[in-house]
C-alpha cells in the first residue's frame, strides 16, 4: 500500500473519492522537560523564537498525525481529507496537539 | 536597590539584543518571501479547471516565538490604560511570516499552497509559568501540476 495521502481541502486534487470511512483522529499531550524550561526562560529575556519548543510541538504534532493514520489506515483508507490541527494548554507547561480528518478512499 | 538594578539589566537586555535579533529575524523573513513570492499561497479550495494535477500533500510549518522583557514590559504597563498591545503585534507577525516560509520550504517543488490555515495557541498559561510564549502553526495543501508549464513564470 502506498503512502496515505493528506490534504486539508475537501478532495484530493487530480483523484476522485470513491469511498468516505468517517473521522478519524490522533493527539498527544506532551509536557516540556526542565532543561528546556530553562533554556526558554533565559531565551525569553530577549524574545525570540523558542527552538526547544518549536521542535517540542514539531513532535508532537508529527505523532498525532502518525496515530491518525494509523487509525487510517486500519480502516482501509488511503488518504486523510479535510485535517485540521488544534492546540491546547491543557494543564500548566502541557500542551495537547489534535489532528482530525476525514478518511476516505481515493483512485 | 538590588532588584531595580536586575529589572534596569533585563530591560536593557531586552530591549537591545531583543530589538538586534527582531531585525536580524526580519531581514531573513524578507529575504526569503522575495525568493519564493512566484509560489502562490491561497485561502481557497478550488484549482483553476482543467490542469492536471501530478500530486497534493499538507504542507504545514510552525515556530514558537516569545517576545523580550523590555516587551512584556510595556505590555503590563499598556494593560493599565488599554488599547493595542503595538509591541506584541510585531511578534505574531513575525511568528505567522515565518510559519509560512518554513510550510513553503517543507515543500520546494510545489506549484500552489491552497487553503491556507493559521493556528495560534498559548502554550504555556496560567500565572506562574513566566514563559509567555506562542505558537503559530499555518498548513496547507501543497499541489503540484503535472505539466510543465507552471502557472506564473519565476522571473
Amino acid at each position: 500500500m502506498n503512502e496515505i495521502i493528506l490534504t486539508n481541502l475537501e478532495t484530493v486534487p487530480g483523484r476522485s473519492i470513491v469511498e468516505h470511512y468517517g473521522l478519524v483522529q490522533g493527539s498527544t499531550i506532551r509536557a516540556k522537560h526542565v532543561g528546556r524550561d530553562l533554556m526558554a526562560g533565559l531565551k525569553n529575556i530577549v524574545g525570540g523564537e523558542l527552538k526547544g519548543y518549536t521542535e517540542l510541538m514539531m513532535e508532537s504534532r508529527r505523532d498525532a498525525t502518525g496515530r491518525m493514520l494509523r487509525q487510517a489506515e486500519e480502516l482501509g483508507a488511503n488518504a486523510v481529507i479535510n485535517v485540521r490541527y488544534s492546540t491546547a494548554s491543557v494543564t500548566q507547561g502541557a500542551a495537547e496537539i489534535l489532528a482530525y480528518g476525514t478518511a476516505v478512499k481515493v483512485e | 536597590m538590588e532588584a531595580l538594578a536586575i529589572l534596569a539589566v533585563l530591560l536593557a537586555l531586552g530591549f537591545g539584543a531583543g530589538r538586534h535579533l527582531e531585525s536580524r529575524h526580519y531581514r531573513s523573513i524578507r529575504e526569503r518571501e522575495a525568493a519564493n513570492i512566484h509560489i502562490p499561497v491561497v485561502t481557497f479550495k478550488r484549482l483553476e479547471p482543467g490542469r492536471a494535477v501530478a500530486d497534493a500533500r499538507l504542507a504545514v510549518g510552525s515556530i514558537v516565538v516569545s517576545a523580550d522583557y523590555f516587551k512584556r514590559f510595556l505590555a503590563a504597563f499598556r494593560k493599565i490604560f488599554g488599547g493595542e498591545l503595538h509591541s506584541y503585534s510585531s511578534l505574531l507577525d513575525r511568528g505567522r511570516r515565518e510559519a509560512i516560509l518554513r510550510m513553503r520550504e517543507s515543500c520546494r517543488d510545489a506549484d500552489v499552497f491552497l487553503n491556507c490555515r493559521f493556528e495560534t495557541s498559548s502554550i504555556s498559561k496560567g500565572r506562574q509559568d513566566k514563559i509567555s510564549c506562542v505558537e503559530v502553526i499555518a498548513y496547507a495543501t501543497a499541489v503540484r501540476f503535472a505539466d510543465e508549464v507552471r502557472p506564473q513564470a519565476a522571473d
